[in-house]
């Protein structure tokens, strides 16, 4: 006989206000994981602030042909930290600390694996962003110029040997980086664990929600992907400091071995980025549906199918290095063949929405938005995929379009929807829709004002990574237009922090399922208390709480 | 075009899906069964097979398409009429070496159109000196990388005579953004002048000795070449015929007097973080090296 | 709701899962793995490419002896795991002991290498493309080793106090994992060093 118990006990809350200094020592000292999360996420938001500044200055500067608002060393320390903040210290720790907070709520279990390995990862990782933006206030860069890494997020050798970056610009980077990639390989360690070992009675791996699959195939990826970038800045710093001859063309080294190297992380990199994207649909788009999600088997082969290929296609943004055509070929080959499973992915989540009720709330709006942005960049992805099209489109602003519009259309914009749907449940208050919607419109408008010009200058010839452009060119206009959406995101982004801290002290409190979902998370309070569960659940289906609230029809008949 | 249909179909039908299907099954809430929830479906084989054979399908097309381009473009037979040029990028300028003709130069690559009947493309063999760059003439042909330690080719055979514009496009240090491409296509009559020209070694002015001297007596000689003199260093262009080019600089500004005197007395007025240091010369060693660089035509 | 949902308890079936320990070491070994693996691949991409200085045929001689002890050592923590599950706290000791010696003359046995590397043959991690991928990636291996003694001589340390016994064989096992996981990538290591690149 199934025996009941309450999930939730009432606590009483008659404990006195705390100090400030109590209540510093216990975020620093925590090893819960959903303050890790918390930690992670707020983290990540405040690079997002300063890494947002940093690409509109790099817009202010391009607007018109010939600019001087910034000099040519600050603006390449820009685009370099740009991107280097965007994809190490706000994507991939906004990624984790969603992680780091739902998966063990999503699995009914208590905490993660190893939660003091989860707060030692939490701390070198943002070590390794404190360090790296205090090269803005120490060592010199390229020829004295500067200080803060100038050499390019890829940091393609030898342009970063001590002859050609003979500061310590070179160093920030690399260390940072090293460091923070400690910390991801260990919060990955981490999610492998916690999703295969600590599962809640009942909850077999065809049980568990999409988004701990994902989270799942996303660490594995880590594991094969942040190591061969780890190898690759050891073998920088034992040339840079020790003399050895990795990437020395001189003594008849390869330039072309650290770009191997870089992208065997990069690309696959992108996918750990994406990845979670998503997760998050998974989860959200069914909600705001009303239906579960289509083909769930499907959705598991397609993303460890993903994960398999991306590590095959690296050298698709080597194409123009003079590989031969056979090589040239094969990566053309294995690109193109990644398109199947993501338009699975896309077709499924198409076919989730097809005879349901679907409620346009802020967060839902965003995950639409993502659905048709990711498709665009997808199918940009394909174009490039032909090679002979990427030997004219590569190194220009097509591809940086191509990656923004995955990076920010389809990654920033799910995880906007994440926030509206997962904050209820982290904070105990609803964030206002009103301004959610404010928020949608605005970034919106100026994402595709920003974004969509942004591939025509490409095709016109403008390479990336140019502090200036001659006037008679014909890009100014373009470039005009690219900027002046800068500024719609920016304003949009201040409202959702503005949303964010507000709604924190004012906003209507949630209750446990606000949304009306159907995942284990949604059954403990919001938020919920340090040990999630008061008796840990057994589940019987995919999705536990539609079987309670359903008794009739459960999903246990179907799956 | 290929490409751009297939993509532009995909879009079509897959966003025009989506739009139906959100304008649909919105939530009414007025609706009669409001509060229910829709019927649950949880997949469909067919369906699902069908979508995954489907996007295979185009991808084996697309990809064969593409892999018959590849390989014309890349394995195309050289022809014995080819011009050959060796193209060396530096921080941030671009030496031309014509080594059948004998030629060295900088910063302006000229070529002989291409007459389709008989074509007479120009074959690049590209290194570099230093970090890595890229030629990219997008006019002419994709881009090609130049790295060191490697040697990469490109052909290119333009039809139609003029100056085609380009720039270096991999990132290569501070002054990768004025690190800029100008290839003349000229008509048969037109190249074989240039060669003849350049052949040359530098023009011998007396009217300019003085500065002549200055020049050959400064650390001008230890980076540059002028054909014929004392000047042999090879870490900055060649100047021997520098007054016969339209821009100094590779391409950041017209080459002008003005501009020559602005630039030797200091780069950094136009290209700030280019290897050459501001020479610190007085006002009358300035305008004389000038008036001898004028004369190298 | 006001009231959080109330999920249905049944205790009645068993439910295993694997060890966290082992899992999160597998997950760190494909890690270290993936590293080895571009320093491997950096060794075999320089093989024949340096343009100067000793070659792998003139200087590298096979560490038949060294490599024999550093393997046996799996065979002798494979034996201090048995001995601990089936709570034999003085064997496991001695199979420790016999574990840090043999992973001890290995690392005596690299240094006396790299010594004789140093001196005589002029071998140095700055010499030429081989030196740089040489002492990168068996310097590597060397490093894990270390750290893996480090481990193994703590673990022979509780064992000798009467600290340790047969409920911690699941942490022994990890260890030992890593142990094994050390001598594996030696075995490609000198394959690919000692056997392919002479």
């Amino acid at each position: 006989m199934a025996t009941q118990a309450p999930a939730t006990a009432i606590i009483p809350q008659t404990a006195p206000r705390r100090l400030v200094l109590d209540v510093l020592h216990d975020w620093v000292t925590t090893v819960d994981h959903k303050k890790i999360g918390l930690m992670y996420i707020g983290y990540a938001l405040i690079f997002l602030l300063i890494a947002g500044f940093e690409a509109i200055l790099i817009r202010i500067q391009l607007a018109v042909p010939n600019n001087h608002f910034v000099s040519p060393q600050v603006f390449n320390q820009l685009f370099t930290m740009h991107g280097t903040t965007m994809v190490f210290f706000v994507g991939m720790p906004i990624l984790f600390g969603f992680g780091n907070y739902l998966i063990p709520l999503m699995i009914g279990a208590r905490d993660m694996a190893f939660p003091r390995l989860n707060a030692f990862s939490f701390w070198i990782s943002a070590f390794g962003g404190l360090l790296l933006y205090f090269s803005y206030l120490g060592g010199s860069g390229l020829y004295g110029a500067g200080s803060a890494p100038d050499v390019g997020w890829w940091a393609y050798a030898p342009l970063t040997a001590r002859v050609f970056s003979p500061g310590h610009s070179s160093d920030y980077w690399t260390i940072s980086i090293l460091l923070s990639g400690v910390g991801t390989i260990g919060t990955s360690l981490n999610i492998v664990a916690t999703a295969i070992c600590m599962r809640c009675r009942g909850m077999t791996l065809n049980r568990m929600p999409l988004l701990v699959w994902i989270y799942i195939v996303m660490s594995s990826l880590v594991f094969v992907t942040i190591s061969p970038l780890t190898a690759a800045q050891i073998m920088l710093m034992l040339d840079r400091y020790a003399g050895s001859h990795f990437f020395d063309t001189q003594a008849g080294g390869s330039a072309v071995l650290w770009m191997h190297f870089f992208w065997i992380f990069g690309h696959p990199e992108v996918y750990v980025l994406v990845l979670p994207a998503f997760a998050f649909a998974n989860e959200i788009i069914p909600v705001f549906s009303r239906k579960a999600i289509f083909g769930y088997p499907a959705m598991v082969a397609a993303s460890v199918g993903i994960g398999f290929i991306s590590l095959s296609v690296w050298a698709h943004h080597m194409f123009t290095i003079g590989m031969t055509s056979g090589a040239n070929t094969f990566f053309v080959l294995a690109t193109m063949a990644i398109s199947v499973p993501t338009g699975i992915k896309i077709f499924n989540w198409l076919a989730t929405l097809w005879g349901g009720k679907i409620h346009f709330t802020a967060s839902m709006m965003f995950a639409i938005a993502f659905l048709f942005q990711f498709m665009v960049a997808g199918l940009t992805g394909i174009m490039l995929a032909v090679a002979p099209f990427d030997w004219q489109l590569s190194g220009s602003y097509f591809i940086v379009a191509h990656f923004h519009y995955v990076l920010v259309g389809a990654i920033v914009f799910m995880i906007f929807s994440a926030f509206y749907y997962w904050v209820p449940k982290m904070t105990g208050r609803m964030l206002n829709e009103k301004l959610g919607k404010w928020h949608f419109w605005l970034f919106l408008i100026g994402f595709h004002l920003t974004f969509d010009f942004m591939h025509i200058p490409g095709v016109l010839g403008m390479p990336r990574r140019i502090y200036t452009y001659e006037a008679d060119r014909g890009w100014m206009l373009l470039n005009m237009i690219v900027s002046s959406g800068a500024f719609f995101q920016a304003v949009a982004t201040l409202l959702f922090v503005y949303n964010m801290v507000w709604s924190y002290f004012k906003g209507p409190v949630a209750g446990p399922d606000p949304w009306d979902a159907w995942t284990l998370e949604w059954s403990t309070p919001s938020p919920p208390p340090a040990y999630n569960f008061v008796v840990t659940p057994t589940v019987e289906s995919r999705r536990p709480l539609w079987d309670l609230k359903h008794p009739d029809d459960p999903d246990s008949h179907y799956e | 075009m290929l490409v751009l249909g297939i993509t532009s179909a995909i879009f079509l039908v897959v966003g025009g899906l989506l739009v139906y299907v959100l304008l649909r099954y919105r939530h009414r809430a007025n609706d009669v069964n409001a509060h229910q929830e829709p019927p649950q479906i949880y997949g469909s084989s067919q369906i699902e097979l069908s979508w995954t054979v489907i996007p295979i399908l185009i991808v084996v097309m697309l990809f064969l398409a593409t892999a018959r381009i590849i390989f014309a473009t890349e394995d195309a037979p050289k022809p014995a009429t080819a011009l050959d040029v060796t193209v060396i990028g530096h921080q941030f300028w671009w030496e031309y070496r014509y080594p059948k003709q004998g030629i060295v130069t900088a910063n302006e690559l000229h070529v002989p159109v291409s007459d389709p009947k008989h074509p007479t493309p120009t074959y690049l063999t590209m290194s570099s000196a230093d970090t890595n760059h890229s030629f990219w003439v997008p006019r002419l042909a994709g881009k090609v990388d130049v790295i060191p330690n490697r040697l990469n080719t490109l052909w290119i055979d333009p039809e139609a005579p003029g100056l085609y514009l380009g720039q270096c496009a991999q990132y290569c240090g501070t002054q990768h953004a004025l690190m800029l491409l100008r290839v003349y296509a000229d008509t048969p009559e037109q190249f074989a002048a240039w060669v003849a020209h350049q052949q040359q070694p530098a023009v011998e002015d007396p009217s300019v000795a003085e500065g002549r001297a200055v020049f050959q007596h400064t650390a001008c000689i230890s980076c540059h070449t002028v054909a014929g003199t004392v000047a042999t260093g090879t870490f900055g262009p060649d100047l021997t015929h520098l007054a016969s080019r339209d821009t100094i600089a590779s391409g950041a500004v017209p080459n002008t007097p003005a501009n020559l005197h602005a630039f030797i007395d200091n780069p950094a007025n136009f290209k700030p973080g280019c290897l050459m240091p501001a020479m610190h010369l007085n006002q009358h060693d300035l305008d004389a090296v000038t008036a001898y660089l004028s004369t190298l035509k | 709701m006001s009231e959080a949902a109330v999920i249905p308890q049944n205790t009645n079936a068993a439910w295993e899962l694997p060890s966290r320990g082992i899992v999160g070491m597998a997950c760190l070994i494909t890690a270290e793995s993936a590293i080895f693996l571009i320093f491997i691949v950096a060794y075999l991409y320089y093989l024949g490419k340096s343009l100067t200085g000793p070659t792998p045929r003139e200087v590298l001689e096979l560490p038949i002896f060294t490599s024999i002890c550093l393997l046996s050592s799996s065979a002798t923590v494979h034996m201090a795991v048995s001995a601990l599950h089936q709570g034999k706290r003085s064997l496991c000791s001695l199979w420790l002991a016999a574990t840090v010696l043999l992973g001890g003359i290995f690392l005596g046995g690299t240094a006396l290498e790299w010594y004789h590397l140093i001196t005589v043959d002029h071998l140095t991690l700055q010499t030429n493309l081989f030196g740089t991928t040489y002492y990168s990636l068996v310097g590597l291996h060397a490093t894990h080793v270390t750290v893996g003694l480090l481990m193994l001589s703590l673990a022979l340390f509780f064992s000798l106090k009467g600290s340790l016994s047969s409920k911690h064989t699941g942490r022994m096992e990890v260890l030992a994992l890593y142990w094994h996981f050390v001598d594996a990538v030696w075995v490609v290591v000198f394959t690919v060093v000692y056997v392919v690149g002479r």
